[in-house]
């Protein structure tokens, strides 16, 4: 047992803290620290910065043009990035799709997509959940019907991240009615641009139009854009969501989150005082702290065992649930420590620039945002009570 | 001991909850959303004399005790209306207890609807501290000079009269000292920015910068009005517990219908024990905060120390069930409970909000400890 980085891990790490110092755009950061928002230029200006660096793709293989991190490496970036306030890396196409496509693609799908993902020549997004399918992923409707050389594709998916940004879709579609739910579906790359593809915009709670509905109307998709074998799907896509949830953990949003809360009630006055001296608050503020440390050593724990080859089983599920917990629980203390701040929603502050500015003080503007943004976190990539089902049936064996 | 409402009160309330059920459109929210009201709404209220609900009949009301406001409030936090009627109880109720027959008159104008009021006395760095007010009013010749900023004063840009604390003694926190203040609207001197509020409704930020008012604008007995703003305050808490309430109410309707028809795994939601039991939690909790309610709205009338007991407990028992029945609400729904369009984004909105007016939970079991200390 040694709860210290190796002093290689140490190295990367300095590494890492020296070339956020000198790359990471300032515009960037302070939009993130901020909470405002980012554009999708902003977002590939990010990406490119890491790409030239060879850092974009941790988790991909050096072969395929990733840095061949190890889990623990990953997770040192991961906390750094988020310390440092650097825009996330947008996980379609290079932590979701990427790994799917090394493991099943065929050598033509991995040597043209690969590449184009990590140039950012494609903006992918994810076409999976459908209005009858959510937690019950393995009943989606949306059908592919083979003609020729193509598929038709006829359906619906809905709460597409960022999908307004998007030329490109992977998605599950349904290619036979045989067998069990999960025998049929196929995994399937659709451009976006194709004739019969409708995207709404979904608006959140936080006011963002963060998710899409994708409709697809008689879409003719090229055999070549099969992913795999067909109806063989929901391997793929179950290789993807374990992928999905490889930092699902999400300490470094977390510890970020923390700091942040913990500036926010020095800075906050209650009684005379500075919030974070009111004894009742401060106890809120460190079960959550208490709670984010023992999560960050489960994170860990998973990881060295990931490190050293042991796939991520249910253990997943678990940081997932606790996790997003400790996130949510951030969120909400951050919205009380603004106090009646937290009720003015003046949505052009959180446009850069905009002459608009907050009405109290800077942090406090996204603090209710994030909050009603954040519920998400429970929901969205197997919802907390999915992932307690499967830590019953896959640990506890009940 | 009863526990049912007057004849009186039950007809308020069924028809408040008939008017408001047809009323609270979509296309009346959305034309709220840029003075933060509905005025077919606000008319339609007046018609139905729900002001006068809040007013006790010396006041020129009907009402005015701590059930009117519960059932005028839960009914409009159950419709989710946000029309500004907590404002005209905070600053009507002040301008009823304190003014002189001239200032009573803008009592009797609410009543029938015809203005609307605000009390501003939130400060950028007054937080929930009741006290501490750093404006400062200066006698000037026969009048007075006012200079400070009030902050999330709601329906302040809207407001015809607004009821403002200022200090005319005394250091920041002292509370003696505090004096209030009738400015009509339109007053020279004043600086105000309008924007909306995530609850919905609309809020200011109000610059006094050296605002000169007459003699007459002086509300109540100079430096005394600590103790009224206290009482008033007590009344609105209530109110805006009465309206979480509502809220509630209809999350929790709207979750039950859904578990009931959205289908996963072949079978209605509800039908999982695990999302069963959560659901009865709901409701356990909620008629915790209806007993709250009833004891605060009880208890407003009482000497000040049992009074505030009841003001804190209720703030923050309400306050934590408010935010377990939102998230829960949300939870349960899943990804529809998160999107605009359906209708239980307001009040996920609305509940979570409760906790950034008039104390959050935290502070009011901290307080709740000291009155009892005491």
């Amino acid at each position: 047992m040694d709860l210290n980085f190796t002093e290689e891990q140490k190295a990367f790490r300095a590494e890492l803290r020296s070339f956020l110092e000198e790359r990471l755009p300032e515009r960037l950061s302070e939009k993130v620290r901020l909470g405002q928002r980012l554009t999708k230029q902003d977002y590939e200006e990010w990406h490119a910065i890491l790409n030239e660096k060879g850092w974009l793709a941790g988790n991909w293989p050096k072969e395929h043009g990733g840095a061949g991190w190890n889990a623990v490496e990953r997770h040192i970036f991961e906390e750094e990035t988020t310390a440092a306030h650097a825009p996330r890396i947008v996980p379609f196409g290079l932590a979701m799709l990427g790994p799917v496509l090394q493991k099943f693609g065929s050598k033509e799908q991995q040597d043209y997509w690969l590449p184009r993902i990590l140039n950012g020549d494609d903006w992918w997004c994810q076409g999976y959940s459908e209005p009858g399918a959510g937690s019950d992923l393995a009943s989606v409707k949306t059908t592919a019907v083979r003609d020729g050389d193509h598929y038709v594709v006829n359906g619906q998916k809905t709460w597409t991240t960022l999908g307004q940004y998007a030329n490109m879709i992977f998605c599950l579609v349904r290619t036979s009615k045989e067998g069990k739910p999960q025998e049929g579906i196929s995994f399937l790359l659709v451009d976006m641009n194709d004739p019969g593809i409708t995207v709404r915009p979904i608006v959140l709670l936080d006011g963002e139009p963060e998710v899409n509905e994708v409709f697809f109307d008689n879409v003719r998709v090229p055999v070549e854009n099969l992913v795999g074998e067909e109806n063989k799907g929901w391997t793929y896509a179950k290789y993807l969501l374990t992928h999905e949830r490889t930092n699902i953990a999400g300490v470094g949003f977390a510890n970020a989150g923390l700091a942040n809360l913990k500036r926010i009630a020095r800075l906050e006055q209650s009684g005379g005082r500075p919030l974070i001296e009111d004894p009742l608050f401060a106890a809120k503020i460190a079960e959550v702290e208490i709670s984010l440390m023992a999560m960050a050593t489960t994170n860990l724990r998973v990881v060295s065992a990931a490190a050293a080859g042991q796939a991520p089983g249910a253990e997943s599920s678990m940081l997932k649930v606790k996790g997003t917990v400790i996130r949510q629980e951030i969120n909400a203390l951050t919205k009380q420590a603004v106090g009646p701040w937290a009720m003015p929603f003046v949505s052009e502050a959180l446009e850069a620039g905009s002459n608009e500015g907050p009405v109290g003080p800077s942090y406090a503007m996204s603090a209710t945002p994030h909050y009603l943004n954040n519920r998400k976190l429970s929901i969205y990539g197997g919802s907390n009570e999915v992932q307690k089902t499967i830590i019953a049936k896959a640990i506890l064996e009940l | 001991m009863n526990f049912q409402l007057t004849e009186e009160r039950q007809m308020l309330q069924d028809g408040l909850r008939r008017y408001l059920g047809e009323a609270v459109t979509p296309q009346a929210l959305e034309a709220a959303q840029t003075t933060g009201m509905s005025p077919e709404i606000w008319a339609g209220l007046s018609e139905m004399g729900v002001a006068g609900a809040l007013f006790t009949e010396d006041q020129g009301g009907f009402g005015g005790a701590g059930f009117d406001l519960m059932v005028v409030f839960e009914e409009l936090g159950r419709a989710g209306a946000v029309e500004p009627m907590l404002e005209l109880l905070l600053a009507g109720r002040l301008v009823a207890e304190l003014g002189d027959e001239t200032q009573q008159e803008i009592v009797a104008q609410a009543v029938e609807g015809a203005v609307q009021l605000a009390f501003a006395h939130g400060e950028p760095a007054s937080r929930f501290d009741l006290e501490r007010v750093e404006t400062r009013a200066e006698r000037s010749g026969d009048g007075w000079t006012l200079t400070g900023r009030k902050s999330v004063v709601v329906n302040g840009a809207q407001a015809d009269h607004i009821v403002v604390s200022a200090r005319t003694s005394g250091d920041v926190a002292d509370r003696d000292g505090i004096s209030l203040f009738l400015l009509p609207k339109g007053t020279a001197g004043i600086e105000i920015r309008d924007y909306p509020l995530s609850q919905g409704g609309h809020a200011a930020e109000i610059v006094l910068d050296g605002v000169t008012l007459p003699a007459g604008a002086l509300l109540g007995a100079e430096g005394q009005a600590f103790e009224a703003i206290e009482t008033a305050q007590a009344r609105a808490t209530a109110a805006i517990c009465a309206d979480a309430l509502g809220a509630m109410e209809t999350a929790r309707a709207l979750t039950g219908d859904y578990l009931k028809t959205r289908k996963q795994f072949g079978q209605p939601i509800g039908k999982f024990q695990a999302l069963q039991h959560r659901a009865a939690d709901m409701l356990i909790e909620i008629e915790q905060a209806r007993s709250a309610v009833i004891n605060l709205c009880g208890h407003l009338e009482a000497d000040r120390d049992t009074r505030e007991i009841h003001v804190s407990a209720t703030k923050h028992l309400v306050g934590k069930v408010a935010r377990l029945v939102a998230e829960e609400a949300v939870q349960m729904h899943g990804g529809i409970g998160m999107t605009e369009e359906y209708d239980l984004a307001r009040f996920a909105r609305r509940l979570s909000m409760l906790d950034q007016r008039f104390g959050d939970a935290t502070f009011h079991l901290g307080r709740f400890v000291r009155l009892r200390a005491a």
